[in-house]
């Protein structure tokens, strides 16, 4: 699979080069015209997020009744009067459904984390029989669409009684194969060969090891991993959605949805699905501005020489 | 490139032990590495595939009309059923049309991005990339919400062009969801062929810029050869995606009539699971699978062919 080379962050050794010097002969057109670009695109991007901020600061008519795009005289009571509602609606149910999602995601990918970075440290650092069938294994189940598996994990789990629970979600979140692949790529770029072979000779049993330094030399690439296993998971759908029926045990996103499904019968429910699509987001959007340094950059500079 | 950038990774991980006492001890770790992990892997991901495949040789069948069901081995009647199910397929066909046109536009636009970052053209690139890369972080039913009431006439900002166009009618839903899901995912796809860009040594481009290269010329002969593979790689997560196609569709079912419970193959899936016929809906789960699996390896390989060429 050639696409190894293309894990989404680097793990290849680069010199950065951002402020190299670069000869000032580009052409104010050729400035203009990338700036217009990228301009306009910021529009088209942000534009959505923030008419969803302006609007959850306005009540029901207003949403219709004034300017969409900017805020009113009584914003700021207004949006304050609305966070309110949200998480009293229905016995406080939305705070329910975050910590929910907190629970599936953040609990999930941090310990799926953990399985994935150990399996893939395994493959790429030991010899063993069977290590590339286990590989190829893996790299198939990159490829098995999670939501072809919704389906009848529902069937499984009902045979053991245990749809409509917590773990009917929790459990298959926490197997990721693409975190494995990744752990395994930047396990081998990380971890050098020879600090294995002198902690092994220091006395240090392997799992001690693993723990205490490899885990260290790969904590940029187990972000990365956590991050991306953590919005798979807060963004799954389908399994939620098959396998929960009692709306306590709802994530997030599958509370918002039934709450906008019912719009029609329940007009109210507009102010609220607004403002609470707007909360829902601020926990991602904070811990991908608070870890922009591991998944934006060049994670590159392993330890590997 | 294909081969460069991991071939080294392997060759670092492949020590030999050197020591037939830390041998032992070593195997022990390694299946302690890999137990959870293969545990956790067989139960949610390879028994769920065995026992769906199962299910969709199942079939129910009655004693008389009022006998009591009884699931019986019906080879492939649930796949018949499957062939025959114009509506799956009219769904199929939707989603393929949404992945011929859609992909290649977010790509694109990713890489054209990722190429502008990259280049010295821009200033506030850290902005740039920021705010390009905030939609993924809205799950794909709010998304769906959001552009669902950016859509609809009465609520939109953009009244002017939603009163005169139905972007949720029958024609054109398709596309309403088209633009969703590249505003979600552009960014991601951005970053992914941006960070390989980045992991491209400046040196390279050092002798071309002495020759008198343009940017575009570096850009078009240097830059997008080099960063092939990562467009690979979101090439085959968008086409897996697109074939999985449910949150947004099946959100967008409250602001539009036009999403028919079938729309997408996934909707299909869970429409005839919620009947309950689990065994069809079982079928189409393996066919559409298959399909994924067949249509992302095939992509795989053909680009495979042709970076080595």
């Amino acid at each position: 699979m050639s696409a190894a080379a293309a894990a989404p962050v680097s793990t290849r050794k680069s010199v950065r080069r951002g402020n190299a010097p670069r000869g000032p002969r580009h052409s104010i057109m050729s400035r203009t015209g990338a700036m217009l670009i990228m301009g306009v695109f910021t529009l088209y991007f942000l534009t959505p997020i923030w008419w969803l901020l302006v609007s959850s600061t306005k009540t029901g008519g207003q949403i219709t009744g004034t300017a969409p795009l900017w805020f009113t005289m009584e914003s700021i009571p207004t949006f304050f009067s609305n966070i309110g509602r949200l998480f009293t609606y229905s016995d406080g149910v939305f705070g329910r459904w975050l910590l929910n999602s907190a629970i599936y995601a953040g609990l999930g990918a941090l310990l799926g984390t953990i399985i994935a970075a150990m399996c893939g440290y395994a493959l790429a650092k030991y010899e063993f029989k069977g290590r590339e069938a286990i590989f190829n294994i893996v790299l198939s189940g990159v490829l098995v669409p999670a939501t072809a598996l919704a389906l009848p994990l529902f069937l499984i789990f009902s045979e053991v009684k245990l749809t409509n629970t917590l773990w009917a979600v929790f459990l298959p979140s926490l197997v990721s194969p693409f975190g494995v692949y990744l752990a395994r790529i930047y396990a081998a770029a990380s971890v050098p060969g020879e600090l294995l072979e002198a902690a092994r000779l220091d006395g240090s049993g392997e799992i001690r090891t693993f723990f205490t330094v490899s885990t260290r030399l790969m904590a940029p690439a187990l972000v990365t991993i956590f991050l991306f296993q953590f919005v798979a998971i807060w963004n799954n759908f389908f399994l939620p959605l098959i396998m929960l029926r009692d709306q306590t045990l709802f994530p997030v996103t599958l509370g918002l949805y039934a709450w906008n499904s019912q719009i029609s019968q329940i007009p109210e429910l507009r102010v609220l699905v607004i403002v609470g699509a707007l909360v829902s987001i601020l926990p991602l959007i904070a811990a991908f501005l608070a870890l922009q340094r591991f998944w934006s950059s060049g994670l590159g500079a392993g330890s590997v020489k | 490139m294909t081969s460069s950038s991991i071939s080294p990774a392997l060759a670092k991980g492949a020590q030999k032990p050197r020591r037939t006492k830390t041998f032992a001890a070593q195997r022990r770790a390694v299946l302690l590495f890999i137990a959870p992990f293969a545990v956790l892997f067989l139960a949610f991901y390879a028994i769920p595939i065995v026992f769906a495949v199962v299910q969709s040789l199942l079939t129910v069948e009655r004693e008389g009309t009022f006998g009591a069901p009884q699931e019986v081995f019906g080879g492939f009647v649930q796949y018949q059923q499957v062939f025959q199910n114009t509506e799956f397929w009219r769904s199929v066909g939707r989603v393929v049309l949404f992945g011929v046109v859609q992909v290649p536009i977010m790509l694109g636009l990713a890489l054209l991005f990722a190429l502008l970052l990259d280049s010295p053209l821009l200033k506030g690139k850290k902005f740039f990339r920021l705010a390009f890369f905030a939609p993924y972080a809205v799950p794909g039913v709010i998304a769906a919400i959001m552009w669902g009431f950016l859509y609809s006439p009465t609520l939109s900002p953009f009244g002017l062009i939603t009163s005169e166009v139905n972007v949720l009618s029958a024609e054109l839903v398709l596309w309403a969801i088209a633009n969703v899901v590249t505003w979600v995912y552009v960014g991601y796809n951005m970053l992914i062929i941006y960070s390989s860009l980045l992991a491209i040594p400046t040196e390279i481009y050092e002798a071309a810029k002495l020759d008198g290269a343009s940017n575009i010329q570096i850009a078009w002969r240097i830059k997008i050869p080099l960063v092939v593979p990562a467009i690979i790689l979101t090439g085959v997560f968008s086409i897996i995606g697109t074939l999985q196609l449910l949150a947004e569709p099946q959100t967008l079912r409250s602001f539009s009539s036009a999403i028919s419970s079938t729309f997408t193959p996934n909707l299909a899936v869970y429409t005839t699971a919620s009947v309950p016929n689990y065994h069809l809906a079982a079928a189409f789960s393996v066919v559409l699978a298959l399909a994924t699996f067949i249509l992302s390896f095939v992509f795989l390989k053909a680009t495979q062919r042709k970076v080595s060429q």
